[in-house]
């Protein structure tokens, strides 16, 4: 039999890995037909609201819901003593502390949930909201960590024994009634030891200021409890569901086969969406007291103020080398504000998630990392916003440490992290913090970039940018942000991966249809990556079917199979081989069913794309199809009917994705206005599934690390007031304010992903923040700027400019 | 609570009458009330254009329109823009060009997109950026909602062409 | 974000405005384009019991021109104001202004009567109409009377205007000489850290008249005779520019926000100012 097509129209016709296939998804989206949270609307749908804390610290005295009560459609008011008896009035977070659900006594923060009240719609809700009489007594507040260390005011009674001594906490000893743990990685003594005898030894604090993730949509749920049969369904904007379905279990006492839950179509995540938040909780408790499903929606200033900041991290570097700029080893401190509640989103080993990836790109031999977690009157969170899990911190760490060690030494910093990159050879590389490096190729990256931008020319041009500059000619510098970033994402394995206890696998379950088409369930859920585009195209390749013939499902838990989410750029490095290897299983199958149809052995036919073919006779072979029908109506000794898989993944190891930017800036020094002339990113994220959808992550995750880099920000007064509360202070760029950029790409694979692939999500964003930082940093570097802190803002950038002579 | 008041629209093309209260926002009207649910909530003081609908020829934030202002106008939302018989060229666009992640600001973006481009048929990309920046949006960076519209101008003006 | 319950009322003539206002006195408000209320009333910091909606009262929605002045009705939007080809040659300045205030849909719906009496010192049209010269119509139970813009704001939120009045129109002498608009801010949608609006006149290479106005850095517009003065019978060179920007200084009186300490906006409202007049005597 002679193919009527080529093998290469095969390929494409499969739409597989390495094609940019377009979305499915985009018909529904682009017609105004997703399904959000906010779009369901069931039968008798209630609406819950909460009370909020206009104290950053304060004592409640009293909580008076009368008048509440008598506001029309006003159902109930939930306070912590409704909570109590059914002992929901705390719940555990996922950093080990626990949390109020609704104030217990006494409030930590800004914005703190006081009371629930339930209505029959939003505008009851709003009413009765405004109703509920509190009465507080003001505290004194703690916004600087530094100070909360130091201060005899206690946030947490609840944590300090009746004898006045610290229990532990869930990471070992507590060193002050503020404080929540000490995490050390790497070598303390010999890295003091290298630093103090060092030819060059350089110091720099620096502060990665609070933001938010602040995806457009913001988080909510629908908790529907059906009395007669015993069954709670939660619909939500939930990054992680089936972790939400177990802690929902674990805290509520329902068992977990009477749960469901419910991730629709999510309106972005960014880290937002992963944690356990206490309008889920109550929205469950409201739903089981009326017998009626209530819906939880957070408005803005409920978002901002509320759930999952990330950063805030006061860090100090301390970095050496030799005279020849050979970097010897790396100190790093961190004092981390967590907020009123330890709810940071980390694997549980990690209570600073993956910072001891701070050595970055480059060979150092030895280091050493602390981190103290402390308690203040923010919110908490700590989520990992666009980035694996405070690996965005690490990075800003050593690119600005390489940065101001370049200073000292009177390098060019480029070539200054070329003679660190850890070599080619050295891969797997084993870093001095405990990481093994899967694969890399530094320099072939950093050469490309820097001839496609022509450093020379630039660095040529900004020198006489600073002449005219000096000369009076221009208000003008010019900046050249250089940075080169190693994330670690894929968590991971489940030897040392943890949330709560439930190791960070990720899984895929397949079935393939008589017809030869085929469904996939994957444990991780899509907010805007694509993944039921890409998920297929991983398929296609793997099993010979056509992408346009697998539909991808994810997000509800009676369906789909246990795992742990996505974020922290995990769905592919572990879903994605999950699903790899479950198509492989699928392939097994098909391959014995190929051999009983070809009447052959096992070994004599292999697969070529869409088939399984004779080994040396090309012209007989059973195409997937074929055989997907074959498996459903054929009797085949010693096979089972049917051709469905399931695959379980612990990675063995997490993936290392790595980049190269460049960014070009101008900058006016009396106005502090930046004007970003060209951006040029390079990826490395291994095998690549669809380079449209690359490139798309790559232009929104630098857009969001230029919002973090040069202006946005959480930002607290004294008092504990949030001082950016809405889209009119917090900045989102608009389309205005963002450049074209520029990618790029080289493919190290990864050696133990079953399909090579790495991770691009949080690349750019971790890559970006420091590219864009360096590149206001590197513009003041001639007039005499070490260090400024990020968020580079207009007034900022002034003061920079001010402190820095040029005013004058 | 306040009086309801008589309010008529015309939504979609569709003549709408009922009771509500004048505070009623129209984002919730369309949402909750008329099921039209492809506008969306994102900050509620009008900064990020994910509930931009079309009122009597202009690109309004929904959230910020009392239902009792809007009476008696012609509305149009993302469903009355195109559906998958007919869809507009910048729905087809968006997804050829990879104009859109999540989803969520979409809807607003294409109403607003298409507005653009019937006052400016044939917009540079600065036009595009300057016209389209009352609609936030967290995951694209833009790029490629840009690419998007030219792209959907250039169909547009050609299909016109053609038909001249 | 919802805001307290309110009776709504749309009249349909000012007379009946009028009667509501003095009915309600305090508790009612009137609205335009509602891109300022609004979101305060969402946010449950102003609470309006009885909001009027103007949109249906006619006679307010027109641009006119004559040889000696342009009047804009209360209910032009901004959007109106950019589409308006004769204002675009009358008075340039307002079309370069009204570009840089908000975004496209915040500029269909919001008015120009509605920026200028709300008397938020953020806004741009009131700074404009001071530089301008404007005069504002009010009507009220007394009937009509004319306020000069630079005599109309008292603090922030705090005008001239009389509770029961209603701002129905806007008067500017037609502005002779070149223009110039400057504004900085964050990103499009902000409200300036600082703005200008500069009218200058220049004969023979001198300057014969300048007006100067700046918004959003004291917590009314404010209008510098001085900054003005200090140009007059120059050449605009560096040294009249640096009096004038010395006279601006000394009528501001900025505090410290999200957008910057004191220090900053003194700084940013001197290179905005000499901006505006350079490029204005660039043009003329």
């Amino acid at each position: 039999m002679k193919d009527e097509i080529t093998r290469d129209e095969r390929v494409a016709n499969l739409k597989g890995m390495g094609c940019s296939r377009k979305r499915v998804e985009d018909a529904r989206f682009t017609q105004g037909k997703g399904n959000y949270v906010d779009d369901i609307k069931l039968d008798g749908m209630l609406f819950g609201d909460f009370v909020r804390s206009p104290y950053a610290h304060a004592r409640i005295k009293s909580i008076n819901s009368e008048a509440a009560l008598k506001v029309p459609g006003v159902l109930a008011v939930l306070t912590a003593d409704d909570l109590r008896p059914l002992g929901l009035h705390w719940m555990p977070t996922l950093a080990g502390d626990k949390q109020m659900v609704l104030a217990d006594g006494k409030v930590l923060f800004q914005g703190q949930e006081v009371a629930f009240v339930v209505a029959e719609d939003r505008y009851a809700a709003a009413d009765g909201m405004e109703a509920v009489l509190v009465e507080y007594e003001e505290l004194p507040v703690l916004v600087n960590p530094h100070e909360s260390l130091k201060s005899d005011v206690v946030l947490r009674e609840d944590l300090v024994a009746e004898d006045g001594s610290l229990p532990n906490g869930a990471h070992g000893p507590r060193k002050h009634h503020n404080h929540i743990f000490t995490w050390e990685a790497g070598d303390r003594e010999p890295t003091e030891e290298v630093l103090a005898n060092a030819d060059i030894v350089v110091e720099q604090e620096m502060y990665y200021h609070r933001t938010h993730p602040c995806p457009l949509e913001t988080c909510g749920c629908v908790a529907s409890m059906d009395k007669v049969n015993g069954k709670l369904t939660l619909w939500g904007t939930f990054q992680a569901p089936h972790a939400i379905r177990t802690v929902v279990s674990l805290i509520s006492g329902i068992e977990e086969h009477n749960i469901r839950v419910v991730s629709p179509d999510i309106g972005g995540g960014f880290g937002n969406k992963v944690g356990a938040y206490p309008g889920y909780v109550c929205s469950v408790v409201a739903s089981i007291v009326t017998g009626k499903p209530v819906k939880w929606i957070e408005d803005r200033m409920d978002n901002l103020m509320t759930t999952a900041f990330a950063r805030d991290y006061h860090m100090t570097g301390k970095i050496s080398a030799t005279k020849e700029g050979k970097i010897t080893a790396l100190k790093c401190n961190v004092v981390a504000d967590h907020g009123g509640f330890d709810a940071c989103a980390d694997p549980t080993k990690f209570p600073a998630g993956f910072m001891n990836i701070c050595t970055g790109s480059y060979d150092i031999p030895t280091a050493f990392l602390e981190v103290d977690g402390v308690y203040t009157n923010k919110a908490p969170g700590g989520v990992s916003y666009r980035c694996s899990f405070r690996v965005t911190e690490a990075v800003y760490l050593i690119e600005r440490m390489i940065e101001v060690l370049a200073i000292e030494l009177n390098m060019d910093a480029a070539e200054l992290r070329r003679i660190n990159f850890i070599k080619k050879e050295q891969f797997p590389y084993k870093s001095a913090l405990g990481w093994e490096y899967d694969s890399g190729d530094y320099h072939t990256a950093w050469d490309k970039a820097l001839k496609t931008v022509d450093y020379e020319g630039l660095r040529a041009e900004q020198a006489q940018r600073v002449e005219d500059f000096k000369a009076g000619k221009t208000r003008s510098i010019m900046g050249i942000g250089l940075s080169f970033f190693t994330e670690i994402v894929g968590a991971g394995p489940v030897k040392n991966c943890d949330i709560l206890g439930l190791g960070m696998f990720d899984s895929c379950e397949i079935r393939i249809h008589p017809t030869g088409s085929a469904i996939a369930r994957l444990g991780t859920i899509s907010q805007g990556q694509g993944h039921a585009t890409t998920f297929a195209q991983i398929l296609a390749s793997e099993i010979g079917l056509p992408a346009d013939s697998i539909t991808i499902e994810e997000g509800d838990t009676d369906t789909a199979p246990y795992g742990l989410g996505t974020y922290g750029s995990r769905s592919t490095p572990v879903a994605g081989a999950a699903t790899a290897m479950a198509g492989r299983k699928i392939r097994a199958k098909a391959q014995m069913i190929a051999a009983y149809l070809l009447e052959v052995h096992d070994n004599d036919v292999e697969f070529d794309v869409d088939r399984f073919v004779v080994k040396g006779a090309p012209e007989k072979f059973k195409t997937m199809k074929e055989l997907a029908f074959a498996a459903y109506n054929q009797a085949i000794p010693g096979l089972e009917p049917g051709l469905e898989a399931v695959s379980y993944y612990d990675p063995p190891n997490m993936t290392y994705p790595f980049g190269a930017y460049v960014c070009v800036m101008d900058i006016n020094v009396d106005t502090g206005v930046t004007d970003i002339r060209r951006f040029y990113a390079l990826d490395d994220c291994g095998t690549r599934i669809n380079p449209m959808i690359i490139e798309g992550q790559v232009h929104g995750g630098l857009t969001e690390a230029l919002a973090v880099a040069l202006g946005q920000e959480l930002a607290y007064d004294e008092m504990g007031n949030v001082k950016t509360a809405t889209l009119m202070d917090f900045f989102l760029p608009t389309a205005w304010e963002v450049p074209n950029y520029e990618t790029d790409f080289t493919v190290t694979p990864s050696p133990h992903h079953p399909i090579g692939a790495k991770g691009v999500g949080e690349s750019p964003h971790v890559g970006g923040v420091p590219c864009f930082s360096n590149a206001v940093q590197d513009a003041f570097r001639p007039f005499g700027n070490k260090h400024t802190n990020m968020p580079h803002d207009h007034w900022r950038i002034w003061r920079t400019a001010n402190e820095l002579g040029m005013h004058d | 609570m306040s009086k309801k008041m008589h309010i008529k629209l015309r939504v979609n093309g569709k003549e709408e009458e009922f009771l509500a209260e004048p505070r009623e926002l129209l984002i919730y009207t369309l949402r909750e009330r008329l099921n039209i649910t492809g506008p969306h909530i994102g900050c509620e003081t009008s900064h990020c254009g994910a509930c931009t609908v079309t009122i009597d020829g202009k690109s309004v934030k929904s959230c910020t329109m009392f239902v009792a202002q809007a009476s008696g106008a012609e509305i149009t939302t993302i469903e009355g823009i195109g559906g998958s018989d007919d869809l507009h060229p910048l729905q087809t666009a968006f997804k050829e060009h990879h104009g859109l992640q999540c989803g969520f600001c979409t809807p607003g973006m294409i109403t607003r997109a298409a507005k653009l481009l019937e006052e400016t048929p044939d917009p540079t990309e600065e036009e595009i950026r300057f016209g389209m920046a009352g609609n936030l949006c967290r995951c694209t960076g833009y790029q490629n909602i840009v690419k998007s519209i030219l792209a959907a101008a250039a169909e547009m003006n050609a299909a016109k062409e053609a038909a001249e | 974000m919802i805001p307290a319950a309110f009776e709504y009322y749309r009249p349909k003539d000012m007379a009946g405005v009028l009667s509501l206002l003095e009915e309600h006195g305090d508790d009612a408000r009137v609205m335009a384009g509602g891109h300022s209320l609004i979101p305060m009333m969402k946010l449950r910091m102003a609470d309006v019991p009885h909001l009027i909606d103007l949109q249906d009262v006619g006679g307010m929605s027109d641009i006119e021109i004559d040889s000696e002045s342009i009047k804009i009705g209360a209910l032009v939007t901004q959007s109106d104001i950019i589409d308006h080809a004769g204002l675009a040659e009358a008075a340039p300045i307002l079309r370069e202004a009204a570009l840089q205030i908000a975004d496209p849909q915040v500029r269909y719906m919001g008015t120009v009567g509605g920026n200028v009496a709300n008397g938020d010192p953020g806004n741009d049209m009131p700074g404009l109409m001071q530089c301008l010269d404007a005069s504002f119509t009010v009507v009220g139970p007394d009937g009509e009377r004319d306020i000069p813009a630079r005599e109309f704001y008292e603090a922030a939120y705090m005008t001239a205007r009389e509770d029961e009045e209603v701002l129905t129109a806007i008067t500017i002498p037609l502005p002779k000489g070149s223009y110039a608009y400057e504004k900085q801010k964050r990103k499009i949608g902000d409200y300036a850290t600082a703005a200008a609006a500069v009218q200058i006149i220049k004969d023979g290479g001198k300057c014969v008249s300048a007006s100067i106005a700046m918004t959003n850095l004291s917590d009314t517009p404010i209008y510098s005779a001085n900054a003005g003065a200090a140009l007059v019978g120059t050449s605009v060179d560096s040294a009249a520019l640096k009096a004038a920007v010395a006279a601006m200084l000394g009528d501001i009186d900025p505090t410290e926000d999200n957008r910057g300490p004191v220090a900053f906006k003194n700084h940013v409202a001197g290179i905005i100012l000499s901006r505006a007049i350079e490029r204005a005597w660039s043009r003329a």
